[in-house]
């Protein structure tokens, strides 16, 4: 009696520690943990031997630098002078750029090949079922190549430019577009701006409030006040404006911004080529909204675009993030394929600074705690959004 | 004397027929419903019910015959079927509340959109429509913490926030507890005492008696018979129709 009784309370409280599911799974992980450590430290040993053999020495000093390389496009000014780590900048701001880019533009390109995956026009969906079928089953560096013998072959050379508009020329040796130099009134057109948005969103909200019960205004009106602030800041300043125009020299140009062909070939070849996943994604992630869903809504008189804009798209978006996200990191890592055309992002950078310098661990575990920022970033914003269109449940 | 508007029919069938592939899911049908008509449609699984009230709105296409709703021909012109959807509520078996949205958001999101009305006129005509199904207080609740019967009622709400001429019900107790089945029927019996033009497919045949100025029997995409209620169940003259209710008042 006493016996099982004593039994029984040990059953349901305390198990052994051996046999504690909790304490087993913390017991298994330490160990884990002091394996890896275990296997890290044996590796950096033997690197940093065979390093003091080859007489490098180990440490970031070299980011101190001169960098004494050219870097042919970049965001932040740069010169051979500055050192390895303004080089490294150069090549991370390259990244973030072609990145935030081609997630924009593949997100748009991708809506667009999902939906018309999903087109009762039959000549639209099959055109973009050989899209999609042509972009994903074919190796992207292959992709990148493609476009860029493209471009430079399909392109005039300088002399000959396209002039799609005043001052915008178009040869093989990319896009040269005029910029406005920058002006001192241009911050007070930026604080006007606001000025504006500001006056538009109060005007809403009050109009709302003043005309309750009678039908909204056209959104329109109110978009049209936010220009105008900026604009007559722009003409009480005197209108000044200078703009930097390219202009053709014997090979080429000077002035101006451009857009180089290997930067124009490596951002169309991560767009078309994540579009086409991410169609996919949308497509699933629309077919698995129920069909009563769009039925209720067209049996209410929405229109199929109301339909799809208010009623399907909302709830698809639960399942299209996740997958979403994963195709948003792949499009940022993918953009280390850069370095088979030359354009200097990131690895690119990296890559002939380990050259020059030998200290590639060094280099390597930058560039990828680098690669690893942004995609924790991008992961983060997604888990943020996708939280925020989570369905609320019983 | 003439034909004025009263006396055309609200919903007119002529010769309606459907197919899916090979198979006649709707042969010949006619049917007319009067303005303020109440009709319960019945008929064994697959006999095409849903199929012919989806045709009124258009869910579904028919190939051959004439469908008007308050004279308005069903063509393949898509501001007319968006005309008409205006005019006609449905209600479906699964309910179909946009689970996104809140009960209110659910009830004013068509009167916004498709009629234009300002917020506040059609969160004052939803909450009307939200006592009228005696549930006001869920208004701030997403569909998926309501009940079935209480989403029923939601749904039922939701159309008829659209001001529609006519409502169309598909089986609108099928999916629910037992217990809930009452309170969707007492809404819907209330609905026709007001006058509403109703269209319902449903089994419940109390309610049917109750309701129906006008019991359909369908069979095959065919109407069997067509009759008020009291000839219906007292005195169906088709053999289909007869073993069909023996079946289903047995139950
Ligand atoms: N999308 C479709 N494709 C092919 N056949 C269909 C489709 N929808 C319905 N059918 C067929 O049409 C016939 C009629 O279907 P319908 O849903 O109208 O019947 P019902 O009378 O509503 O039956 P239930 O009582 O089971 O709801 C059935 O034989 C069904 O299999
Ligand atoms: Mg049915």
């Amino acid at each position: 009696m006493a016996h099982d009784r004593s039994r029984r309370r040990r059953d349901l409280g305390r198990p052994a520690p051996w046999n504690d599911a909790r304490l087993r799974s913390l017991g298994l992980q330490a160990a884990v943990f002091i394996l890896l450590l275990a296997l890290a430290a044996y590796l950096a040993g033997n690197a940093a031997a065979n390093l003091s053999r080859q007489g490098i020495a180990t440490g970031f000093d070299f980011l101190g630098r001169e960098a004494s390389f050219a870097i042919a496009t970049t965001l932040i000014r740069y010169s051979p002078a500055d050192s390895y780590a303004r080089a490294l900048l150069v090549g991370l701001l390259n990244t973030l750029l072609v990145s935030a880019l081609g997630i924009a533009l593949a997100t748009l390109l991708g809506l667009a090949v999902g939906l018309a995956r999903l087109s009762r026009n039959w000549l639209l969906s099959r055109l973009a079922l050989v899209y999609v079928e042509l972009l994903r089953n074919t190796p992207l560096l292959l992709q990148i190549f493609l476009w860029w013998d493209l471009l430079r072959l399909a392109a005039p050379p300088p002399r000959t430019a396209w002039r799609p508009l005043p001052g915008v020329f178009v040869s093989v040796r990319g896009v040269y577009f005029p910029v406005p130099v920058y002006q001192p009134l241009y911050l007070w057109m930026g604080v006007a701006l606001a000025g504006g948005v500001a006056a538009a969103t109060g005007l809403r909200v009050w109009v709302r409030r003043a005309r309750a019960g009678r039908p909204p205004l056209p959104a329109w009106i109110g978009f049209a006040l936010v220009p105008l602030p900026p604009l007559a800041v722009f003409l009480a300043g005197g209108a000044p404006h200078l703009l930097d125009v390219p202009h053709v020299t014997r090979f080429d140009f000077s002035g101006g911004q451009s857009i180089t062909p290997e930067f124009a070939a490596l951002l169309a070849a991560l767009v078309a080529y994540t579009a086409a996943f991410i169609g996919e994604i949308v497509r699933g992630g629309i077919l698995a909204v129920s069909r009563g869903q769009s039925e209720a809504a067209a049996a209410l008189g929405l229109t199929r675009g109301q339909a799809l804009r208010l009623v399907v798209l909302p709830q698809a978006i639960r399942v299209i993030v996740p997958p979403l996200t994963s195709e948003y990191l792949n499009l940022a890592k993918n953009s280390s394929l850069a370095i088979a055309v030359g354009f200097p992002e990131l690895f690119a950078v990296t890559d002939t600074i380990a050259n020059q310098t030998g200290q590639s661990i060094e280099t390597m575990t930058l560039v990828a705690s680098a690669y690893l920022a942004i995609s924790l970033t991008i992961s983060l914003l997604m888990n943020l959004y996708n939280r925020s269109a989570a369905l609320v449940e019983r | 004397m003439g034909s004025g508007v009263q006396d055309r029919p609200m919903i007119e069938l002529r010769h309606v027929y459907k197919w899916f592939g090979a198979q006649a899911v709707l042969s010949d049908v006619s049917l007319a419903v009067a303005r303020g008509g109440r009709v319960v449609v019945c008929g064994p699984s697959g006999a095409g019910k849903s199929t012919m009230i989806r045709c009124i709105n258009r869910l579904e296409d028919h190939q051959q015959g004439e469908i008007f709703v308050d004279g308005m021909e069903l063509t393949a012109d898509v501001k007319q079927i968006e005309a008409i959807r205006r005019e006609v509520g449905m209600v479906f078996q699964q309910f179909n509340l946009f689970p996104h949205l809140t009960v209110l958001e659910n009830l004013t999101l068509a009167p916004i959109r498709v009629r234009r009305m300002s917020r506040r006129e059609a969160e004052d005509l939803a909450m009307l429509h939200l006592e009228r199904v005696r549930i006001p207080e869920q208004a701030g609740k997403y569909p998926a913490q309501l009940s079935g019967g209480q989403q029923q009622r939601v749904a039922i709400a939701r159309a008829l926030c659209m001001k529609p001429q006519v409502m169309l019900f598909d089986e609108p107790t099928s999916a629910l507890d037992p217990e809930m089945i009452k309170e969707v029927l007492d809404v819907m019996l209330e609905l026709a005492q007001s006058g509403m033009t109703m269209i319902c497919v449903t089994h419940e045949m109390g309610f049917a008696r109750e309701m129906a100025d006008m019991l359909v029997f369908m069979d095959r995409g065919e109407v069997i018979e067509t009759a008020p209620p009291d000839l219906f169940f007292t005195a169906p003259r088709n053999e289909r129709t007869r073993l069909f209710l023996g079946q289903i008042l047995r139950r």
